[in-house]
């Protein structure tokens, strides 16, 4: 055999050679390699907090940890209770929430259960002071009294929009819980017991209807959906590959092939996201379908050239060294920008897309290593039946070439008009993160808190916590006042659902020191008077239901919560900075706060992504610009390519601006990560260009048209893969996952139109102008590394 | 007062020889009685005491805040005992007293008298699970622990440090206690409580009273000088400094009514 080896000239084709000479070592290898990174997916467990998303040094996430630390941390769930017959103050439907209560005080991690029925209502008589549940244990049936309960209930400020409304239909049971952090499968656990709960209860109480809203299943439903897109989104991914590779190499075995490289290529990546330290979540989810779509890329463009050559006649294994000879730097060069695109998401703020970055940077080189390596290998040992026959001559592009000819000016002014209108949309689009409508409608966490929404109360809050400058100092009848005045003032603000605070039970327990008379129905007017009423309510209530959940201990200060509707991003940051600045107005400085909450956390997040995300990008371009002009060996090349790489994202953000009007946190990585990837079709079409000037002396529209023979028809297939990719992820129930592939399929498919058309006009018209001394200088310069023939 | 006192005592070691010539074959729920009855027992006959508190709340984070309170209480023969705890600290409740008889069954009575509105206010609840002034310590907690409260179970006898215990766990009777049940160790020489783990109502552990630095008064009655509860669920704890034990200080039941609460300091 040895002997009969031809001597190769070029070293790729050495190295195929060698591949082929030792491929039993390069496939079992390639096994030991996949078998190994697979075992680190053993390490691979479901994140499930919203806090994921948010890094160590996050601010807003600085300042809720701050309140949290101060008062007590917690998450919560809620069920809604629809009841039958149109009202919640039925004797029945009340015995019912009764029980739910109760059941709910068992729940995992539950520290305080808030019911309509719990409440903790005072009541004076004389001298003494009744401190008690709302609806008593024996719940009565005459009418007045039912009549009393919702009367109350509907005048108490703790309740009304929270609990109840005056729709009367529902109500809520607030289940508060602390996790306490130690193992990863807390929240599922709670979100399991609280889903056994409901049906237990939908069991007894048929006519009762229960959804389940709040953070533990906004938590729960992250790994939910996670889970979700790697059953629904990746099955249709495997499908859609295999046929789209079955219709390009109408080869059996070739699909095959191509298929163990990305299967190969799939399992050592998830296995090296565990190795990482990498749990999944739901950015994470969408990270085997972006490696598929890229390793598919990468193994096609090997297996095309293989077996065009069988087409050509050659034999299988002269077949496959020129394959790899063709392929391999601009295989590696495209992998590496692509990596390169990846990682600059490691400027993200938002720690899932850094490891999401980082993954499919790690599947993308995986895949090259696979393609040029294992591939070889195997499709040498795969028996290939392909009969020769001559390659048609005829060319799709040879019309449209000649009209790029002819109006070269016309495209270029065309694509240049197009570039600026959409950039000009581009300040249009508005941030907006609303985290319920993260998750698609249909999925049960979705569709629950909808309805708690629409039936009960807001499922969003921001808290302030309010110093009162002295220790004890929340009895200073001061104090309370501005308290008072701050939770009535952002009642009276549109979208605010309702504000709890402490100034409502002092006004309460003041008319109850007062034989009940509404007329003190108000903040008691001395520090002494406010700190012992509130010591004497806090020796009247029962375990759970005490007010350490909104005062510190040091009385100090005090908790103020605002429930919102669900409103975009833009007016949620108006509600908060108006009420920051009205406590700049009308209260001391000491009490002049910042709010803090989940929902304010999340109102920041893109704004600080994309700022994050700028100094990635930038890097990502520099990168990428040297190490094509490097590739090109022509520093003037080097920067035309940064107009076919930049002008895709601009395209695809405006596209998105007339198609949404509003981005979120995950499209704040989408132009650094596709910068990576639209690289390579300027990559391949330029350094065809090049070539034909360079090679085959050919002028400026020759080259041109040499260009798109040759690579016209590879651009569209990968193309075409790409964006059916990302597209499939754009089918994702998380909005994060699907805006994500929407966009980026949109700058892919833009990508090659500006390649196509804007990228050609634009040679042709500086060739023009140029011709004559150019030539003579190209034809000095040096060929690109790796287009040799 | 003897009689009084006789009467208990036989009630009580009656239970104790009932329970004696089974010892073989008696049930983990008699151990656990015996043992509750031994250590209210050894606690029975001290008439009256008068201490100084000082309460140190902090939570997750270390900041801190101090109560400072004084107890008096009163034995009573066939009942709970009667509390009268007056505030020094914080400045703005000074004066605030609250008196409670504890009941063997059935709720206590509790008032509590405000200076700043000069009138005492019955608080007519049924709750006693609550926080005590913001601490993590529950009024159930505090209160004068009636054997009748609970019932029991022995579970183990143990060594600590060299030292015997008991392990007993016990039950509230009570259906609005915020705990399923309690485990307490026993110190198996003199009869005192030294550790109390609370259960919640999902079963779960939520908070450690552990009982130091005990010093004995008239050669026989136990008190700790430094009480800590540590709520492991919030991570907030609580620290009770006892001062100034005094016995014998010849109370009667006028020290403790409602017109008492008015002058109490």
């Amino acid at each position: 055999m040895n002997s009969d080896t031809p001597e190769y000239s070029t070293w790729t084709e050495r190295l195929a050679d060698r591949t082929l000479r030792y491929r039993w070592l390069v496939i079992v290898g390639t096994l030991f390699f996949v078998f190994g990174a697979m075992m680190g997916a053993r390490n691979i467990a479901f994140d499930n907090s919203y806090r994921i998303f948010f890094s160590e040094d996050n601010p807003q996430l600085q300042a809720f940890d701050a309140l949290q630390n101060i008062y007590t941390k917690d998450d919560n769930a809620m069920f809604v209770l629809t009841a039958a017959k149109d009202s919640i103050y039925e004797k029945d439907f009340l015995e019912a929430v009764q029980w739910m209560t109760d059941e709910a005080w068992k729940l995992p991690f539950t520290r305080r259960v808030d019911s309509i029925t719990n409440f903790q209502n005072s009541v004076a008589e004389g001298d003494d002071l009744f401190v008690d549940d709302l609806v008593p244990y024996d719940v009565p049936l005459a009418d007045k009294e039912l009549k009393d309960i919702r009367e109350i209930a509907l005048r108490e400020p703790a309740l009304f929009n929270r609990l109840i409304n005056d729709r009367g239909y529902t109500t809520g049971i607030n289940v508060t819980v602390t996790f306490p952090e130690k193992s990863i499968t807390e929240v599922p656990e709670a979100a399991a017991a609280v889903r056994a709960l409901s049906a237990k209860f939908q069991e007894k109480f048929p006519g009762i209807s229960v959804h389940t809203a709040g953070v533990v299943m906004m938590n729960n439903a992250f790994a939910e959906s996670s889970q979700l897109d790697m059953m629904t989104i990746m099955p249709a991914m495997f499908i859609a590959i295999f046929i789209i590779m079955a219709i390009l190499l109408r080869s059996v075995f070739g699909t095959l092939a191509a298929g163990a490289v990305i299967f190969f290529t799939i399992l050592s990546a998830m296995g090296m996201m565990g190795w990482y330290g990498i749990n999944l979540s739901p950015p994470l989810a969408s990270a085997p379908t972006m490696i598929m779509t890229l390793a598919v890329a990468d193994s096609i463009h090997i297996l095309v050239t293989f077996i065009n050559e069988l087409r050509n006649g050659r034999k299988k294994r002269e077949a496959i060294i020129e394959s790899v000879r063709v392929n391999f730097m601009p295989v590696l060069l495209t992998s590496v920008t692509t990596a390169i695109g990846f990682m600059s998401m490691n400027f993200s703020d938002a720690p899932p897309f850094r490891h999401l970055g980082n993954v499919v940077a790690t599947g993308v080189m995986i895949a090259w290593a696979v393609s040029v390596f294992f591939l070889p290998a195997f499709v040498s040992l795969l028996p290939f039946r392909i009969k020769a026959r001559s390659a048609s001559k005829a060319n799709l592009f040879d019309r449209f070439v000649e009209s790029l000819v002819c109006r070269r000016v016309a495209y270029l002014s065309g694509s240049v008009a197009v570039v600026v209108f959409m950039a000009v949309m581009i300040p249009r689009l508005e941030l907006n993160d609303q985290w319920v409508q993260y998750f698609d409608k249909g999925m049960e966490f979705r569709d629950h808190a909808d309805y708690a929404e629409e039936n009960l109360t807001g499922m969003n809050n921001f808290e302030f916590s309010l110093p009162a400058g002295e220790s004890g100092g929340i009895s200073n009848p001061e104090y309370l006042e501005t308290l008072d005045r701050f939770a009535n003032w952002y009642r009276e603000q549109a979208d605010v659902v309702q504000v709890n605070t402490l100034a409502d039970v002092m006004r309460r327990l003041n008319m109850n020191m007062h034989g009940d008379d509404p007329a003190y129905y108000k903040i008691p007017d001395n520090r002494e008077l406010a700190a012992q009423y509130l010591l004497l309510f806090e020796f009247s209530l029962p375990y759970g239901l005490d007010l350490n959940n909104q005062i510190n201990v040091d009385k100090s200060a005090t908790r103020v919560t605002v429930t919102t509707k669900d409103v975009p991003t833009k007016e949620l940051r108006s509600l908060i900075d108006r009420g920051e600045a009205w406590l700049v107005e009308n209260a001391p400085a000491y009490m002049q706060v910042k709010a803090a909450s989940p929902t304010v956390m999340f109102a920041h997040i893109s704004e600080r992504n994309i700022k994050s995300m700028l100094g990635g990008t930038f890097l990502a371009v520099v990168a990428i610009s040297l190490l094509l002009g490097f590739a090109l060996k022509s520093s003037r090349f080097g920067l035309i390519s940064l107009i076919p790489n930049l002008v895709p994202a601009v395209l695809g953000f405006g596209a998105w601006s007339l198609l949404y009007g509003q981005v979120g946190l995950s499209l704040a990585m989408v132009s650094g990560m596709t910068l990576g990837i639209v690289v390579d079709d300027t990559v391949h079409f330029l350094s065809k260009y090049l070539r034909g000037r360079r090679e085959k002396g050919l002028d400026g529209e020759d080259a041109v048209r040499y260009a798109f023979q040759t690579v016209g028809k590879a651009l569209v297939i990968t193309t075409i893969i790409l964006a059916l990719g990302f597209g499939i992820l754009g089918f994702s129930s998380f909005q994060m996952n699907s805006w994500m592939g929407q966009l980026t399929a949109i700058v892919i498919v833009f990508a090659l139109i500006a390649d196509f058309v804007l990228l050609p006009a634009f040679l042709l018209t500086i060739d023009r102008k140029k011709k004559a001394q150019r030539i003579e200088q190209l034809d000095m310069e040096p060929e690109p590394i790796y287009v040799r023939s | 007062m003897n009689d009084k006192i006789s009467k208990t005592l036989a009630f009580k070691l009656g239970a104790l020889l009932a329970a004696m010539p089974l010892t073989a074959n008696i049930t983990p729920e008699q151990r656990g009685l015996e043992i509750a009855v031994e250590v209210d027992l050894r606690d029975t006959g001290f008439g009256d005491t008068k201490a100084e508190m000082e309460m140190i709340l902090a939570n997750r984070h270390g900041e801190k805040s101090q109560r400072q309170m004084a107890m008096r209480t009163l034995e009573v023969e066939g009942d709970g005992d009667k509390t009268l705890i007056t505030f020094d600290q914080p400045r703005d409740v000074k004066g605030t007293a609250f008196l409670s008889f504890t009941h063997k069954e059935g709720p206590d009575d509790q008032w509590l008298y405000l200076p700043a509105l000069k009138r005492v206010k019955r608080i007519a609840s049924n709750n006693k699970s609550g926080p005590f002034v913001g601490s993590e310590f529950a009024y159930e907690d505090l209160s004068s622990q009636e054997v009748e409260k609970y019932t029991y179970k022995f579970i183990r006898d143990e060594e600590v440090d060299g030292a015997p215990f008991h392990v007993i766990e016990r039950y509230p009777v009570d259906r609005k206690s915020g705990y399923t049940r309690q485990v307490v160790w026993v110190d198996r020489n003199r009869y005192i409580v030294t550790q109390i783990d609370f259960y919640d109502r999902k079963d779960e552990l939520l908070k450690t009273l552990a009982f130091e630095d005990y010093q004995q008064y008239l050669d026989k009655f136990w008190r700790a000088d430094r009480m800590m509860m540590v709520n492991h669920q919030t991570g907030k704890q609580t620290e009770l400094l006892w001062s100034d034990y005094q016995f014998g200080n010849d109370y009667t039941s006028r020290d403790f009514d409602q017109r008492s609460l008015q002058n109490a300091r």
